[in-house]
C-alpha cells in the first residue's frame, strides 16, 4: 500500500511541473502581458518600460517562466503587472470561501446520492426509482447559472410577498454577521443557496452512476454466492453488495471535479460571491494574465490534491489496485 | 461384432434437416436487418419518441426564425415594454425592457444555440472518430499520447479553460465558439471510438480480412468503423447537450457568442440585469434550454438502449 | 436405496422476458439419495443449473417463476418454505458451489474472511478466532498450500484452482447433507480439472453428502457419478445408473450424446455430432423436444404431437427413458461406451 501511495505522490508532483509548463506556455500563446500593458490607458512609456523590467517581460518565454515559478514558491505568486498588489492575499481569501462552498456541497452531494442509488437499485422500478430517475434527467439539464437565478427569483418573491427571509440571495455574509455561531448560521443562511445549486447536478449524475453500479453488482455472480451461503439480504447488501458497488464511484466523484469547478465559477458568479469563480472572472475581464496564471495553479493543485485522494480511497477501497 | 448406431449419415435424406430448420426459430419469424431492429427498438421508448418529435418541430423553428417567430429579433415596440406574457399581440414570452417580443428573441437565441451544437457536434465527430480510430487501431505512441491527453483534459475544469480560451481567443462569432468547445469536446468522443477500435482489433473477422489482403483503411472504414457508429451517436448527443449548455455559460458570463448575435444565455444575462420582478425574462429562456437538453437526453438514452441493447442500462 | 435426501417432483420454472415465457425447467423429477454423486448432463439451456438454483431459491423471482412442483427436502418443501427457514439450509446443510471462481468469490473480501464467513452465519456464537482457524483447516483439507497465510488473501491473489478449492472449502465449511456443484471445472484448465476432481472426491468423502454434479462433461461424469440424469430443453428426457446409462442408453439423445464422444478405443473417422441446434425455450417444438433433431423419430407423427413420458426402460427398475420408441431401442444390440463396473 505504501509503495501505491509514493507512487502515486510522485507522479502527482511531476504532474504538477508539467501543468505549470503548460499553463504558462498556453497563456503566452494567446496573450502577452505588453500587449496587455499597451492597451491600458494612462500609462507613461516610462511605466511601461518599468514594469517590463520588474517583471523580466522582455526576456525568453524560458527565462520569464523561471522567474515565475520562482515567484511562485518564493514569493506567493508575485504580484499584478499593473498595480503591483500582491496577488496572494486575495487568492487566498476567495479559495478559502469557495473551498467552504465546495467542501460541504459535494460532501453531502455524495452522501445523497448514494443514498438515492443504492434505494433505485434495490427497488428496481418502483415509483421512487422513476421519480429518481427524472429528477436525474432534468437535473442534468439544467443550465446552472440558470437554476441559481430561478432560485435567487423564488426566495427574493417569497422575501417580498412573506417578508420572511430563509435564504440570502447574495454575498457571504450580512453586514454585521456576528462572532462564533451568530456567523456561522449567518454564513450558512448565506451559503445555502448556492450549496444547493451545486448539489443539484453532482446528485443527478452520482445517482445515476451509484445506481448502475449498484444493480451491477447486485446481480453479480459473488453475490449470488453470498446469498447461497446463507446470508440474509441485508447482510449481502451491506457487507458484500455497497463497498464493490462504490468503487467506480470514486472515479466518478474524481472526473467530475471539473465540472464541479465550472459550477463554481457560474455560482459564485450569480450569487455575487467572493470565491474563486468570482476573481477569476473579474480578473479574466480585466486581461492581466498574472493572476489567471495564479488562479489556474492553485486550481491545478487542488484538482492534483482532490484526485490523489481519490486514488488513495480507490486503493483502499479496492484490493486490487493495491498492487499495481 | 457388435452393431454400430445408425447415424446421421444413414437417415433418410429430408427428415432431420427440414424439420431442424423449421423449429429452429419456432414460429414464422421475418428476417430484418439490423437497422431495421433497432428502429424497432428505439420506437419502442415512447419517451425517446416525443423528445425526437420536439426536436425536431425545435430545430425547424430555429433554423427559420423568420417565418415562425411573430416579430424580429430587434423590432422594438416602445409602447409596451417590459410585459409580461400576454397574448395581446402575440407575446407569449413577454417583452424586454425595450418593448422586443421574447418569444422572437428567444428563437432567435436558440437558433445560435443549435448552430453552435451542430457545430460543435460535426467537427468534434470528424476529428475524435479519425484520431480515435487510428489510436485505437495502430495503437503504440499515438494511442499513448492521446490517452493521456485525454486523461489529462477530463480532470481539468472545463469551463475555466474554456472561458480562458475564448477570453483571449474565441469570442464573437459563432464559428469561433463552436471550435473552441469542439476543442474540448472530441476528446471524449475519441476516446470511445478508439475503445470500440481496440476491442474490434482483436476479433477474428479483422485478422481474416487482413488474410484476404484488405488494406489497414479499407479494414478500418468497411469493417470496423460501422460498429462504431452505435457509441458514436449516442456520445453525439451527449456532446451536442453539452454544448448547448456551455455555450449558455458562456454567453451569460459575457464570453462566447457576442452581441448583435442573439444568445440565450446572453438573453438571461440581461434579464438578471433588469431585476427579479420581470421573471419571464430570466425564465422562458431558461425553460426552452431545459427542454431542448432534456430531449436530447432522452433521445440518446432512446438511442442507447435500440443500438446496443446488450448495455441494458434502464437508467 | 436408502431414502432420498432430496426429491425433485414435477418442477416447472418459467421465465418471463421480453421475447416471451422462456420455459427453462418442465416437469422435472429426480431423487438425490444421501452419500450418493448424482451426475445432471445436458447442454447449455437444458435446464440442469435452473433447477438446482429454483430449489435453493437462488433464482431472482420477478423475471423467475417457479410455476409448479415440489422440491422435498427431508420431507419439507423447498419450495413453500418460509425465506428465513431456506435461508438457514442454504450454506449450511445444502451448500452450493459455483461454476466460475473468478467472478465468483467477492473481489474486496479476504478468502479468509469469505470462508469464516459461512461458518459464522450458521454457528452464531461462534468466535471470530475460531472460525478464522475453521477457514484454514478448511483450506488445507481442499489443498491449498501454506493456509495460514493465504487466508489473508485476496481472491484476485489465487490462481484459477485454488479459487475453485476456496470454493469447496466454503462449501464444506458447515458438513452439509448436500452438496451441489454447478459445472464445477468448467472454467478451470485440464490439468487443473482433473485436480478439482480429485478435491471433489475428498471432499465427499470427508462430509458424506449427497452431491448433484452439474456438467456438460461426460467424462466427468463418467468419473464421479453413480447415477446419471439426461436433461434436453428443459426435461428429464434419460435417468439410470451410470454404467448402464454409459453401456445401454435409452434415449437418442444420450445415444447422439455417446456418439459425438472422440473415442480412443474404437477406429473413427469423423466425429458424429448431433445435427441440428437445441430449441428455443421460448418457442419450443411441439411434441418431444427433440424430435427435429432425432435420428430414431424418422418422422413418425406421434413424436411431433405428443410428449414422451419418462417411462422404465430396459430391465433394471432404475432405467427410465422418455421416448415413444424406447423399445425399438432397447430391441436393438445398442451398445455404448462399453464400460465395466470397476
Amino acid at each position: 500500500m505504501l509503495t501505491y501511495v509514493i507512487r502515486r505522490l510522485l507522479f502527482s508532483i511531476a504532474v504538477l511541473i508539467a501543468a505549470s509548463i503548460l499553463v504558462f506556455w498556453g497563456m503566452s500563446m494567446v496573450t502577452s502581458p505588453i500587449g496587455f500593458l499597451r492597451e491600458q490607458p494612462n500609462i507613461s512609456e516610462q511605466t511601461i518600460q518599468n514594469i517590463e523590467h520588474r517583471k523580466h517581460l522582455d526576456r525568453p518565454i524560458y527565462i520569464r517562466y523561471g522567474y515565475w515559478v520562482n515567484d511562485m514558491v518564493t514569493n506567493k505568486f508575485g504580484t499584478e503587472t499593473v498595480s503591483d498588489i500582491a496577488i496572494y492575499p486575495d487568492l487566498k481569501r476567495a479559495l478559502v470561501h469557495t473551498l467552504q462552498l465546495v467542501l460541504v456541497a459535494e460532501l453531502l452531494a455524495i452522501l445523497v446520492a448514494v443514498v438515492i442509488g443504492v434505494y433505485s437499485a434495490l427497488r428496481q422500478y418502483s415509483v421512487f426509482d422513476y421519480t429518481a430517475t427524472t429528477f436525474s434527467f432534468v437535473g442534468l439539464a439544467i443550465p446552472v447559472f440558470w437554476l441559481a437565478l430561478m432560485l435567487q427569483v423564488l426566495f427574493v418573491n417569497i422575501y417580498l410577498w412573506f417578508d420572511v427571509r430563509i435564504f440570502y440571495v447574495a454575498s457571504l455574509s450580512s453586514v454585521d454577521p456576528g462572532h462564533g455561531l451568530n456567523y456561522a448560521l449567518d454564513r450558512a443562511q448565506h451559503l445555502a443557496l448556492p450549496v444547493m445549486v451545486l448539489m443539484v447536478a453532482s446528485i443527478a449524475s452520482y445517482s445515476r452512476y451509484m445506481r448502475a453500479s449498484m444493480l451491477e453488482v447486485v446481480n453479480s455472480d459473488y453475490v449470488r454466492t453470498a446469498r447461497a451461503k446463507g446470508l440474509d439480504e441485508k447482510r449481502v447488501t451491506m457487507k458484500h453488495a455497497f463497498r464493490n458497488a462504490l468503487i467506480p464511484m470514486v472515479t466518478i466523484v474524481a472526473l467530475n471535479f471539473g465540472g464541479l469547478l465550472g459550477g463554481v465559477v457560474v455560482t459564485e458568479s450569480v450569487f455575487a460571491l467572493d470565491g474563486m469563480g468570482l476573481y477569476f472572472i473579474t480578473k479574466l475581464n480585466a486581461g492581466d494574465p498574472y493572476p489567471v496564471m495564479a488562479f489556474l495553479m492553485v486550481t491545478a493543485v487542488f484538482v492534483i490534491i482532490f484526485n490523489l485522494i481519490a486514488d488513495l480511497a480507490y486503493g483502499w477501497l479496492d484490493p486490487r489496485v493495491r498492487y499495481d | 461384432m457388435t452393431e454400430q448406431l445408425p447415424t446421421a449419415a444413414g437417415v433418410p435424406s429430408g427428415a432431420a434437416p427440414d424439420l431442424t430448420l423449421s423449429y429452429e426459430s419456432g414460429v414464422e419469424l421475418k428476417a430484418r436487418s439490423q437497422w431495421a431492429y433497432a428502429r424497432m427498438r428505439f420506437f419502442r421508448h415512447k419517451l425517446a419518441v416525443a423528445s425526437l418529435i420536439f426536436l425536431i418541430v425545435a430545430g425547424v423553428v430555429a433554423a427559420f426564425p423568420a417565418v415562425f417567430a411573430p416579430y424580429s429579433f430587434e423590432e422594438f415596440d416602445f409602447d409596451h415594454i417590459v410585459q409580461g406574457p400576454t397574448l395581446d399581440g402575440w407575446h407569449l414570452f413577454g417583452t424586454d425592457q425595450l418593448g422586443r417580443d421574447y418569444l422572437s428573441r428567444v428563437i432567435f437565441g436558440l437558433q445560435t444555440s443549435l448552430w453552435v451544437a451542430l457545430l460543435v457536434g460535426v467537427i468534434a465527430t470528424f476529428l475524435g472518430t479519425v484520431v480515435g480510430a487510428i489510436a485505437g487501431y495502430y495503437g503504440g505512441a499515438v494511442d499513448n499520447l492521446l490517452m493521456r491527453f485525454v486523461d489529462l483534459l477530463l480532470v481539468v475544469p472545463f469551463l475555466v479553460i474554456l472561458l480562458v480560451l475564448s477570453a483571449y481567443l474565441g469570442q464573437g462569432k459563432p464559428l469561433r465558439v463552436g471550435m473552441i468547445l469542439a476543442f474540448l469536446l472530441w476528446l471524449g468522443l475519441a476516446r470511445i471510438v478508439r475503445g470500440v477500435f481496440l476491442s474490434l482489433r482483436e476479433k477474428e473477422f479483422v485478422e481474416a480480412a487482413k488474410a484476404a489482403g484488405a488494406g489497414d483503411l479499407r479494414i478500418m472504414f468497411r469493417h470496423m468503423l460501422p460498429s462504431t457508429l452505435g457509441p458514436i451517436v449516442v456520445t453525439l448527443t451527449l456532446l451536442i447537450a453539452a454544448a448547448i449548455l456551455i455555450e449558455a455559460a458562456l454567453s451569460f458570463l459575457g464570453f462566447g457568442v457576442q452581441p448583435p448575435t442573439p444568445a440565450l444565455g446572453k438573453l438571461i444575462a440581461d434579464g438578471q440585469a433588469e431585476g427579479f420582478a420581470s421573471w419571464w425574462l430570466v425564465t422562458f429562456p431558461g425553460i426552452v434550454i431545459v427542454l431542448v437538453v432534456l430531449s436530447i437526453n432522452f433521445v440518446g438514452d432512446g438511442l442507447r438502449d435500440a443500438l446496443d441493447p446488450t448495455q441494458r442500462q434502464r437508467s | 436405496m436408502p431414502e432420498p435426501i432430496l426429491e425433485l417432483r414435477d418442477l416447472t420454472v418459467e421465465f418471463a422476458t421480453e421475447d416471451g415465457v422462456v420455459h427453462a425447467v418442465t416437469e422435472v423429477s429426480y431423487d438425490l439419495h444421501p452419500g450418493e454423486i448424482l451426475g445432471i448432463v445436458g447442454e447449455s439451456g437444458s435446464g440442469k443449473s435452473v433447477s438446482m438454483l429454483a430449489v435453493l431459491g437462488l433464482i431472482p423471482m420477478p423475471p423467475g417463476r417457479i410455476a409448479s412442483g415440489e422440491a422435498l427436502y427431508k420431507g419439507k418443501n423447498l419450495l413453500e418454505m418460509p425465506k428465513g427457514e431456506l435461508r438457514k439450509l442454504r450454506g449450511g446443510e445444502i451448500a452450493m458451489i459455483f461454476q466460475d471462481p473468478m467472478t465468483c468469490l467477492n473481489p474486496v473480501l479476504t478468502i479468509g474472511y469469505q470462508i469464516s464467513e459461512a461458518v459464522l452465519i450458521h454457528n452464531p456464537g461462534t468466535g471470530d478466532d475460531d472460525a478464522m482457524k475453521r477457514a484454514v483447516e478448511l483450506l488445507d483439507l481442499v489443498g491449498v498450500p501454506y493456509p495460514e497465510r493465504r487466508v489473508e488473501q485476496y481472491p484476485h491473489e489465487f490462481s484459477g484452482g485454488m479459487r475453485q478449492r476456496a470454493m469447496i472449502a466454503m462449501a464444506i465449511a458447515n458438513n452439509p447433507s448436500v452438496l451441489v456443484a454447478d459445472e464445477p471445472t468448467t472454467a478451470l484448465d485440464v490439468t487443473i480439472q482433473a485436480q478439482i476432481v480429485e478435491v471433489l472426491k475428498a471432499a465427499q468423502r470427508e462430509t458424506h453428502a449427497a452431491t448433484v454434479l452439474i456438467t456438460h462433461d461426460l467424462g466427468l461424469i463418467a468419473e464421479l457419478a453413480d447415477r446419471v440424469v439426461v436433461m434436453y430443453a428443459g426435461r428429464v428426457v434419460e435417468l439410470g445408473d451410470v454404467y448402464t446409462i454409459f453401456n445401454s442408453p435409452g434415449h437418442p439423445y444420450t445415444i447422439g450424446l455417446m456418439n459425438s464422444l472422440a473415442r480412443l478405443d474404437t477406429d473413427q473417422e469423423r466425429l458424429e455430432p448431433i445435427p441440428g441446434q437445441p430449441p428455443s425455450l421460448v418457442n419450443r417444438p411441439p411434441g418431444c423436444a427433440f424430435h427435429p433433431r432425432c435420428v430414431h423419430s424418422q418422422g413418425r407423427e406421434v413424436c411431433r404431437t405428443d410428449i414422451p413420458e419418462l417411462r422404465i426402460f430396459g430391465e433394471a427398475g432404475e432405467h427410465r427413458s422418455a421416448c415413444h420408441f424406447s423399445d425399438e431401442l432397447a430391441a436393438r444390440d445398442v451398445v455404448g461406451i462399453g464400460a465395466e463396473p470397476s
